[in-house]
């Protein structure tokens, strides 16, 4: 028996004129993430993309994992490949749908025919699968208003399908439609968050982090491939740039005043992350931050950080809750990882008593004092590539 | 270091684990690919294979003094040690609830021992001195008729601290005779002389990668006629008492590095290492010395003041020197070793555990001195 996956493309479909570009977008990603599973034909006709095994070896469970988290898709089925005759279709149907008929009581047979040729028109072909099924599972009903399996039979122009359960796919737009973004990524909770949810808007992401070695280790560094890796099964390929900063925070440390260090780290790290994403064609910056979280994240704090930038900085976690936060991160698989506990950077430098209510003013004044502007090239000149793939 | 990767490898971590010995690799290699068949195999290939397991067993046999039949060959002592107390609970609940230990026992015990205490039995955790060390006379009055089990390490993994198992034993054993005595003597195997029968030890724990030997192995010594229920259940091998197939390469590999034991000439050597190195951090204002004249000269425990253990051990890292921040079980955790010892938070938070092998050399010591110095004078300081 011969299985394929359909795809009902999802907010694409209303896209107009740019409708043809997003599906072939959304085809360039499935391809890419299925590749590695196998030959496929991928194709589209009437707002659905088909996916072809091409050769028998093939897990289509494995495929189906893989399409759910492919942006782009609001639902997806695997169906049984039928040859457009009803005889062929009551052959297989029963065998195909086995499992779930037996698990069953009660059923509906639903019917589209956009093959207007075909002989039966959709009641009919309706009613004469729904016999054969009867006959063949004598425990089961029909229902044709609260069915709890829904079989669905497609006559379309290359061929019939049969399918009964419909996947839920990721939803979102395809990654690639919607520009480039640069990630700040730390290795908490919330970045791979507010990444994987600016991907949703079709966002390719590029990741930022800054690694303080000797206070952070190689195993901070691996945390965050690692949690990249999971966001890239959803958003594709990640460029990851890593930032030598130990100098940096150890010179902030030095100069600057005590309680300002988060809030001066912060406008340095933004600055540093909006000269490489102009390198790397990103059009704005992504961050974690939720408002009123810590301290460096008071809407105080928040303008003195914004201010060093003048880049479009996306906040897409800004009104969560924690709770709310650590749902999705559950959601995506990245919450087990990110909990982890490895020293991070934050922890040996971070004052007492930060400033929840910084003045920009004093804030320039003890960057400037500190002389730091030659440390973000040096910063910047030394940054490592690290490519992440799902 | 003259085995290892290069010269330029300061490794002093070697209570975590320590490097293979070339010999017991190249043993572990050959049975891999040349005695490679099931010791319990009836035909030549199988018997080849046993033949090298009685010889092993032999071999680690007569480094503790122990007849062969007494040892059987475990993945190491995590499991040896859940072995004998979970066997022992199992075997003896009919004669008592109640186990006495020390605060300061491996993870392995100490966790083995929680579950038994949820599943109420009564467990005594004795308190160590400043120096580490649980005084025998504790035990005098913690057992009593209703203990079945008491477990202590013979030295201690992050302090070195040395119980006198000798005397503990007798103190143990004259309150009431049916104890099963158990000792971890993981860290103090191949380093000083261990004689469990004439300690009257009933069990004790030895692993293969401590000593040069490969990771995975371990030997438990259990005193003829002391009867311990098994963790798992399988075919004949070991008497039933671990069943699985025996790993061949393993165990043979364990043996050749014992054979390459020199017990009273590697701790004088490192014994020198040691006071070489405590001579020169006793002029550091900064340094503190955890660990006590009287410990295991295989370890050091000491404080940086205000620079936190991770910070300090990936800033050695950067020049090829190696040390741990208390237990490498423990990533990231407070040692409650250290605790028990009444150290301050401030000592535990920046506590680094310096310990040797005999293939340590002055140099490896003088790198790590240059490298801390260097960290000292330039690390943030925590507050």
């Amino acid at each position: 028996m011969k299985e394929i996956i359909l795809i009902k493309v999802g907010e694409i479909a209303l896209k107009g004129l740019n409708r043809r570009s997003f599906e072939d977008v959304l085809i360039k990603n499935l391809k890419h993430r299925i590749h590695s599973l196998g030959k496929f034909n991928v194709s589209v006709a009437q707002s659905t993309i088909y996916i072809e095994p091409l050769s028998d070896d093939i897990d289509l469970d494995d495929v189906c994992e893989r399409v759910s988290q492919v942006f782009g898709i609001v639902a997806f089925s695997r169906a049984l490949v039928c040859e457009k005759s009803m005889d062929d279709i009551l052959s297989k149907a029963g065998d195909y749908l086995y499992d779930e008929l037996m698990g069953a009581k009660t059923f509906k047979v639903e019917s589209k025919r956009s093959d207007k040729k075909f002989p039966l028109k959709s009641p009919e072909i309706s009613a004469t699968v729904g016999g054969k099924l009867l006959e063949q599972f004598p425990h089961l009903k029909v229902d044709v208003k609260n069915p709890e399996i829904t079989v669905t039979v497609e006559v379309r122009d290359f061929g019939a399908y049969v399918r009964c359960k419909t996947l839920r796919g990721q939803g979102g737009i395809p990654v690639g439609t919607g520009g480039n973004a640069a990630i700040l990524i730390s290795g908490g909770i919330d970045s791979p968050v507010a990444a994987y949810m600016m991907s949703k808007r079709g966002i390719r992401l590029t990741a930022i982090h800054f690694a303080s070695p000797p206070y952070t280790s190689e195993r901070a560094h691996l945390k965050v491939e690692k949690l990249l890796k999971i966001v890239s099964r959803y958003s594709g390929t990640i460029n990851m740039y890593t930032v030598p900063f130990t100098k940096i925070q150890e010179a902030i440390k030095d100069k600057c005043p005590q309680e300002l260090f988060t809030i001066i780290m912060r406008r340095l790290m933004m600055q540093i992350s909006q000269i490489i994403a102009e390198q790397n064609d990103c059009t704005a910056l992504i961050t974690g931050e939720s408002l009123g979280q810590v301290a460096s994240q008071t809407i105080h704090a928040m303008a003195c950080t914004d201010e060093a930038t003048s880049m479009l900085t996306f906040r897409p976690l800004i009104g969560m809750d924690k709770e709310e936060i650590i749902r999705i991160s559950r959601k995506i698989g990245t919450f087990e990882t990110s909990i982890e506990p490895y020293e991070d950077c934050c922890t040996v430098f971070t004052p007492k008593h930060p400033r929840t209510r910084p003045v920009l003013k004093f804030v320039k004044q003890a960057e400037e004092e500190a002389k730091l502007q030659d440390m973000i090239n040096e910063a910047v000149e030394n940054i490592k590539l690290t490519v992440i793939n799902p | 270091m003259s085995v290892g990767k290069g010269m330029s490898e300061h490794y002093l971590d070697n209570s975590a684990t320590t490097v293979t010995s070339e010999n017991a690799a190249q043993k572990a290699l050959m049975m891999m690919t040349t005695k490679y068949g099931n010791p319990s195999s009836l035909h030549k290939k199988g018997l080849e294979a046993e033949l090298e397991i009685n010889k092993a067993r032999e071999i680690i046999a007569d480094s503790l003094s122990v007849d062969a039949d007494e040892l059987y060959f475990t993945s190491g002592s995590t499991e040896s040690n859940n072995t004998v107390i979970f066997g022992v609970a199992s075997a003896k609940r009919r004669a008592g609830k109640k186990i006495v230990t020390t605060a300061i026992e491996h993870s392995s015990v100490m966790e083995s021992l929680k579950k038994l205490e949820n599943d109420g039995f009564e467990v005594i955790y004795l308190s160590p001195d400043e120096n580490g060390v649980v005084p025998p006379s504790s035990f005098e009055q913690a057992v009593d008729e209703n203990t079945i089990l008491v477990a202590v390490m013979a030295v201690n993994n992050e302090i070195g601290s040395i119980q006198n198992i000798e005397r503990i034993s007798k103190i143990v054993k004259r309150k009431n005779p049916d104890v099963i005595f158990h000792c971890d003597a993981v860290q103090a195997y191949g380093k000083m002389v261990l004689k469990p029968k004439k300690y009257n030890v009933d069990t004790l724990c030895v692993s293969a990668h401590k000593v040069h030997g490969p990771k995975g192995i371990g030997a438990l010594y259990i005193k003829k006629g002391v009867r311990i229920a098994p963790l798992i259940y399988g075919g004949e091998q070991q008497k039933k008492v671990r069943p699985g197939t025996e790993s061949a390469p393993l165990i043979a590999s364990f043996a050749t590095a014992v054979e390459e034991f020199d017990i009273a000439k590697n701790r004088e050597y490192v014994k020198s290492l040691n006071t070489y190195l405590k001579s020169e951090l006793l002029k550091i204002d900064s340094v503190t010395i955890n660990s006590s004249d009287d410990a295991l000269e295989y370890v050091l425990n000491i404080s940086v003041d205000s620079i936190k253990s991770e910070t300090m051990l990936h800033h050695l890292e950067q020049d090829n020197v190696y040390v741990s921040s208390s237990s490498a079980c423990a990533k990231g955790k407070k040692s409650y070793v250290l605790k028990a010892l009444g150290l301050s938070d401030k000592l535990i938070d920046s506590s680094l555990r310096i310990s040797f092998s005999k293939y340590n050399t002055k140099d490896d010591v003088d790198a790590f001195l240059a490298s801390l110095k260097n960290g000292i004078n330039t690390l943030a300081k925590s507050k």
